[in-house]
């Protein structure tokens, strides 16, 4: 492999990275409140209403079933008005992050199904509002799990910026395509794989880890 | 005269589930008097769990009043509802303390809810954990406690915010005997110490003898009989009171003709030797088919099933000699 192949592959690197922690994030800020929203709003949940989680479990359910690919291409107009431009990194951000939303919103939604009922009726005997019980209770609890959704979240947007290649996103992804794929360098393409590779394994250990040290 | 904690009138709850109605609670009507140590007791799914939550209303009513000190709790707004709920703590068979959090910190949260400065809850927090009894265990996490621990620690988290009433559903029932006492004793001291009105749901008969001052029976909804534990104890009315207080006789008469009765007498007469009175008196024999006595609030009480002669002239014989003696006797069906 060329100098010139070992720094693209290098800076893919970087670029893989920066998409994975933005993406990851800003999904967060999204799909944690939605997957509380849906959560509380389910039957026999604290604030049962079935009107807003049906609206909005639907939206997630619809915008999940979209194949990311098709997704990537339908929110070109929507990242060229957030990021003024459709390819490259921080162009990619953007569809990463919708179409990470769901999957966080239905996996924090899951983990809060896991809080034992018998929390949430301790704080509400106590004059807990519903806020502080999901803020002080319900959240703590679920602390662990949340974590362990979230390495399996970040390695999904991982896997996902790699697809963005395809439309002229930066990353790993695109050197794979570009060198390995259509130019047959074969060496390039597994160098690339086994590096997503390392790089998911990682994720998922240290998530792993830290729900194992959270869990008292 | 003392005050009414809470006062129920008509109290009926009913679910509806897929079109189909059930009753948890029909007309119950009861009082609870301040400082005293009251029972609820029922077999499991009589209703109890679901009317000790209408106190707090973690269930609302469907009909009828709950009222604590004088204010209808349907009628409270959200907030003031919170705002009263501070006065009602409450602990739980499954303990409900939070995992992710230290034992300390567990203790301080009904003071965090109710808006108490973080120096100031601190203090009170560990003054609670010294009633407990679990002082060292301030920075554990519960689950690295036992059963009767987190319990203290579930109790220290409900005394926090100087409640009015504790309100304990099946708290002793994941607990074995040995700590279940202890836990009562805690109870008890509590009660006595700081003049905290006790509610305890309950399927033990064990817990209501052992510190209860008063009982309601709950069966299939009804509340079956209420009243203080002795009378209840000595002198079940209601079929329901029978069943728990009396286990299960599974003698049958040895002829057909043959009546059984059950005779209670109190801690006075267990001294006296009334079966050998019956006999050198009327020279008529009973077969004694089970006998056990009990403690409730430190006087003895004991019962026996007695199986009578079979000439109806002697049964009547037997039952008024007990009777005369000062006995209470009640007449035993053997499909009871």
């Amino acid at each position: 492999m060329s100098d010139y192949i070992i720094n693209t592959i290098i800076s893919g690197v970087w670029e893989t990275l920066i998409m994975t922690f933005f993406a990851s994030l800003f999904s967060y800020v999204v799909g944690l409140p939605l997957g509380v929203l849906l959560y509380v709003t389910s039957r026999g949940r604290l604030l049962e209403n079935r009107a807003v989680n049906i609206v909005f479990g639907t939206i997630v359910n619809v915008m999940r079933s979209l194949p990311f690919l098709i997704l990537l291409v339908l929110l070109i107009p929507f990242t060229r008005l957030v990021t003024g431009s459709s390819i490259g990194t921080v162009a990619s951000i953007v569809p990463l992050t919708v179409g990470a939303i769901p999957i966080v919103a239905r996996m924090v939604e899951s983990s809060l199904c896991e809080v034992q009922p018998g929390i949430i009726e301790a704080a509400t005997s106590m004059g807990a509002s519903p806020l502080y019980t999901v803020l002080h209770f319900i959240l703590p609890e679920a602390t662990p799990s949340l974590i362990h959704g979230g390495a399996i979240n970040v390695a999904t947007v991982l896997g996902y910026s790699a697809m963005a290649g395809v439309i002229g996103g930066g990353g790993l992804g695109a050197i794979a395509l570009q060198y390995g794929y259509y130019r047959y360098q074969s060496d390039v393409m597994w160098t690339t794989v086994t590096l997503l590779v390392i790089m998911v394994m990682v994720i998922q250990e240290v998530g792993t880890l830290l729900a194992k040290k959270k869990r008292k | 005269m003392s005050e009414n904690v809470y006062t129920l009138t008509n109290v009926y709850k009913t679910y509806r589930n897929d079109g189909k109605e059930f009753e948890a609670l029909k007309d119950v009507s009861l009082e609870v008097r301040e400082g005293e140590i009251f029972g609820i007791i029922g077999m499991s799914g009589a209703g109890k769990s679901t009317l000790v939550r209408t106190l707090n209303r973690l269930e609302e009513v469907s009909s009828g009043k709950v009222e604590f000190y004088g204010r209808d709790l349907a009628e409270l707004k959200q907030k003031e509802l919170r705002e009263v709920r501070h006065d009602i703590s409450m602990i739980f068979q499954s303990f409900n303390l939070l995992n992710q959090r230290t034992v300390i910190e567990n203790i301080e949260q009904p003071l965090r809810i109710a808006g108490v400065p973080r120096r100031e809850r601190r203090d009170k927090a560990r003054e609670m954990l010294k009633v407990v009894g679990l002082e060292a265990k301030e920075n554990e996490y519960p689950t690295r406690l036992s059963g009767g621990q987190k319990q203290r620690v579930a109790i220290a988290r409900a005394l926090a915010a100087d409640p009015k009433v504790l309100l304990c559903d099946e708290a002793t029932s994941a607990l074995d005997p040995k700590i279940t006492g202890e836990i009562l004793d805690l109870l008890k001291v509590i009660n006595e110490e700081r003049k905290l009105t006790i509610i305890i749901i309950t399927h033990e008969m064990s817990v209501v003898e052992k510190i209860c001052d008063r009982v309601a029976i709950i069966d299939e909804g009804n509340l079956a009989e209420v009243g203080d534990v002795k009378d209840v104890f000595s002198n079940p009315r209601s079929k329901a009171a029978k069943k728990l207080v009396f286990p299960s006789n599974p003698f049958d008469p040895s002829s057909p003709d043959g009546k059984l009765i059950r005779i209670v007498f109190d801690g006075l007469r267990a001294s006296e030797p009334f079966i050998a009175n019956l006999v050198e008196q009327t020279g008529l024999k009973v077969n004694i088919l089970s006998a056990n006595t009990r403690s409730v609030g430190g006087i003895g009480y004991g019962q026996m099933v007695l199986e009578l002669p079979a000439d109806p002239a002697d049964q009547k014989a037997v039952v008024d000699f007990f009777k005369a003696g000062g006995l209470a006797v009640s007449e035993v069906n053997t499909y009871e």
